[in-house]
């Protein structure tokens, strides 16, 4: 989302130009993207893995009822995420922030992508040089067994 | 070398196992609250019957919150019974319940408190706006604020006699009893 969209809609709402019944009455004109934009990045607490702004449930339309109410009072977007972690912990944001334990999250999947391509690239090394001159020793066969080969071929030939 | 190669396989299995034992021990439902032990958010809602509601009213009582709606089957339906019997049995005693009725259309509700003789006041959370300020995630959820005003524990799911008993019980007895 740019700035200067943000700004278009900010202006189109400004000059009325788009009617909105919700930001009419609030004390600051609160663009829809905005809105979106936050509760895109919050949790629907009643459903599966889903953002606020996603969910047809009654808690997420209140939720962003909520966050256009206390836009329009004058809070920043940084603020009213805050306001959701307060009350429902960093469980809330669907992405964990990138600090402390949760770098786990973040660099893991690098970590294991890194470590399967130095792998794969290296058995890939092993078997292509290991044609030529590495030869392969010879596998061990008992007496009793090669006997038995020798006779199973006779008997075949 | 050739054996330790053919350890590594089973072995980088280890800290996967391990995280999945973790994480299937860990209910998704048992989030902790970052709440408990803060002051429990005010609010100031309206009865079924339309007379004000304020928590400041319920200053200096031990106050048992309990967020329910009449389609919350059949935890809300369990706990009912429970809420209404030890709040006719604490209520002497400094200790008021109150119900918040939220995403519930008030006929709804209405007949939910008839249904099962609910004397305790209850309000409804129309705007949803009570239920973030204390972080619900769903219903029955139930918070115990002392009598400063904080909130003690909360609790997920249907109360139990012995859950609203031994939690109140070491409310009342600690330090600030009349």
């Amino acid at each position: 989302m740019s700035r200067v969209a943000i700004m278009m809609f900010a202006a189109l709402i400004l000059l009325g130009a788009r009617p909105d019944p919700a930001s009419a009455q609030s004390a600051r004109p609160v663009s829809d993207d905005v809105v979106h934009e936050i509760a895109a990045q919050l949790r629907c607490v009643v459903c599966q893995n889903l953002a606020v702004a996603d969910s047809p449930s009654e808690m997420a339309s209140q939720m962003r009822a909520i966050i256009r109410e206390r836009l329009a009072a004058g809070e920043s977007p940084a603020e009213v995420q805050r306001y959701f972690v307060d009350r429902y912990g960093e469980w809330i944001l669907l992405a964990p922030p990138r600090r402390g334990f949760n770098l786990l999250v973040w660099l893991l999947p690098l970590v294991a992508v890194a470590v399967g391509l130095v792998t794969a690239g290296a058995l890939v090394w092993r078997w292509t040089h290991r044609r030529h001159g590495v030869r392969t020793p010879p596998v061990a066969v008992d007496p009793a067994m090669s006997e038995r080969i020798r006779r199973e071929l006779e008997r075949g030939s | 070398m050739k054996r330790f190669w053919r350890w590594l396989i089973p072995l980088a299995a280890v800290p996967v196992l391990a995280l999945l034992a973790y994480g299937f021990r860990v209910s998704p439902r048992d989030i902790p609250s970052p709440l408990v032990g803060r002051p429990a958010p005010a609010f100031a809602l309206a009865t079924l019957e339309g007379a004000p509601l304020s928590l400041a009213g319920h200053r200096g009582n031990i106050v048992v919150l309990n967020f329910w709606a009449s389609w919350c089957y059949p935890a809300c339906y369990e706990e009912a019974p429970v809420l209404e019997r030890n709040w006719r049995g604490y209520r002497d005693r400094g200790v008021v319940v109150v119900g918040v009725a939220i995403q519930d259309k008030r006929e709804a509700a209405e007949k939910f408190v008839g249904d099962f003789g609910l004397t305790f006041p209850i309000a409804q959370d129309l705007k949803g706006t009570v239920s973030v300020d204390y972080g619900v995630y769903g219903v029955p959820e139930t918070f115990f604020l002392d009598r400063q005003g904080r909130i003690r524990v909360k609790h997920v799911g249907a109360v139990t006699d012995d859950v609203f008993r031994k939690t109140v019980d070491r409310l009342l007895a600690e330090a600030g009893s009349p």
